[in-house]
């Protein structure tokens, strides 16, 4: 299969300060790639470079045989790790940003928008404020909204991390059927080794700065059954173990 | 609730009223400053002198109110138009910002005579004394208001397909507006005083022009009288367009 997402010897600078250097990996179409590291290990600057959104120094970068930051940035639907919903539009106006953007009314992303609410348990939100929903509700329409977009890859940084664990464990057996439904292929951002281990196909870890490809580790994605079940079975626990000692090898943890 | 937040400046106000009714009526003010009764007005005899003369103050208040909001007008169409230049361009604001701060360093009360001279007695040169004052606060406002853009925000626009126009209207636009409208607020305060300079510089009507030969003729009562009636039109304004702000900026 034609790699949707591919990195080849891919380096990236600020300055003098090297964060990422030597990254390769590909992406199949559909495939779920997470990503774990330290925290400034690049992941979010990795991220942003696959969408388009910042040229790596050195190496090849191409989203569906884009290799430009223009090819690359229609290819990726980009999700920040803050929900940046802006706060003058409803939940819905946000949700359906993109296609705003793409050129449709608003009475159709209005509507392309509104099929996902009562899916993603936001029935009865449509007109509410940002600020009126909780930080649960926010993320799922940032996600909507990238999800609406209709790109082939969705680029999600951090989609769960300004939750607390509890509403996060709910909201990952709520993201797992969304992302298999939407058929995009999906590069996802984590500090939570159990989150990315959980939702994608395959992990990669991030040595800390500048960031290397340690290790790439089989996810728990096509496995059957509850979230619970899942992440306790027994060859789940030695991925995490096996995650969590090579994060630790390569310095802080976490 | 509503009696809460206004009875404080009210009671203020009312006290100041009293004990200036107090020290004029009595006389005690004016032979304190060793002057005629007549040059030191009470509150009540303003007040009388603003209800007996209303027709020529509310006419010269109108030729001043159309001034002032022409002016007001002019200003935020030019004070927008330059921020948006500015923050569109590095080199423009670069080039063209230190301009900007040097028209305020132009004394107004130098410039007025010589607009009088350059366009007349008409509105032309009050309503350009007027913008100039205050396109100053409007375009710094407005910049700093444009400023505030959350840089992720537009990523994210522009990850989802956003044109450059298409982040300016839905994100850059409604991140300024408060700040177009603290601009707006403060040029609306200004605009009077603005007005008021350029009728002295020359007119034959409005208020200035009335407080200038009230002034010449010791009318100090009816002068008086003007300048409480030009202190309701910039309060009105400051008003009206703080009420606005909470209809259009409703996210706040």
């Amino acid at each position: 299969m034609t790699a949707t997402v591919s990195a080849r010897d891919l380096t990236h600078s600020y300055g003098s300060l090297k964060t990422l250097a030597e990254i390769d990996f590909e992406v199949s179409p559909g495939e779920i790639f997470g990503i774990v590291g330290p925290s400034g290990c690049g992941k979010s600057t990795l991220l942003e470079l696959v969408g388009g959104l910042g040229s790596p120094t050195a190496g090849r970068l191409s989203v569906a045989g884009q290799s430009g930051n223009a090819g690359r940035l229609a290819g990726c639907a980009w999700m920040p790790q803050r929900d940046c919903l802006l706060p003058w539009y409803s939940a819905l106006d946000n949700a359906g940003l993109a296609l705003v953007n793409q050129g449709r009314s608003r009475r159709e992303a209005r509507l392309a928008a509104a099929e996902r609410f009562a899916h993603f348990g936001l029935q009865g939100f449509e007109s509410a404020r940002p600020e009126e929903l909780s930080g649960g509700m926010r993320q799922r329409v940032a996600f909507i909204r990238t999800l609406v977009s209709g790109k082939p890859v969705l680029l999600l940084d951090e989609p769960l991390a300004a939750l607390d664990a509890i509403t996060r464990a709910d909201l990952q057996e709520w993201l797992a059927p969304a992302l298999a439904g939407s058929g995009a292929t999906v590069l996802l951002v984590s500090h939570d080794v159990e989150e990315a281990l959980y939702l994608a196909d395959r992990v990669a870890v991030l040595s800390p700065r500048p960031g290397r490809i340690v290790a790439t580790v089989e996810g728990a994605r096509g496995e059957t059954g509850p979230r619970d079940q899942v992440v306790s079975s027994t060859s789940f626990n030695q991925r995490r173990q096996e995650l969590l000692a090579l994060l630790a090898a390569r310095g802080e943890n976490k | 609730m509503k009696l809460r937040l206004w009875l404080p400046p009210l009671l203020v106000v009312l006290a100041l009223l009293g004990l200036w009714q107090l020290a004029a009526s009595n006389g005690f003010l004016a032979d304190s400053l060793g002057l005629e009764e007549f040059l030191v007005p009470s509150p009540s005899g303003i007040a009388e002198v603003l209800w007996q003369d209303r027709d020529l103050i509310l006419e010269n208040a109108g030729t001043t109110l159309v001034e002032i909001v022409a002016g007001f007008c002019l200003a935020l169409v030019i004070g927008l138009t330059v921020a948006v230049l500015f923050r569109s361009s590095d080199l423009v604001r670069r080039a063209g910002y230190p301009l900007v701060v040097a028209s305020q360093t132009i004394p107004v009360i130098v410039i007025a005579p010589v607009l009088v001279v350059w366009f007349g007695y008409g509105i032309w040169p009050k309503l350009l004394i007027i913008s100039l004052i205050c396109f100053f606060p409007i375009v710094v406002n407005t910049l700093d208001g444009l400023r505030r853009t959350d840089p992720e925000a537009v990523r994210m626009m522009r990850s989802l397909d956003a044109s450059r126009f298409g982040i300016f209207r839905r994100v850059e636009v409604p991140t300024a507006l408060p700040g177009v409208f603290t601009g707006a607020r403060i040029a609306a305060a200004v605009a009077v005083i603005g007005a008021v300079f350029g009728e002295w510089a020359g007119a034959d009507s409005g208020l200035g022009f009335l407080i200038l030969q009230d002034n010449a003729q010791l009318e100090t009562a009816r002068m008086f009288a003007s300048v409480f009636v030009l202190s309701v039109i910039a309060i009105a304004l400051y008003a009206l367009i703080g009420l606005l702000e909470r209809v259009v900026v409703r996210w706040r």
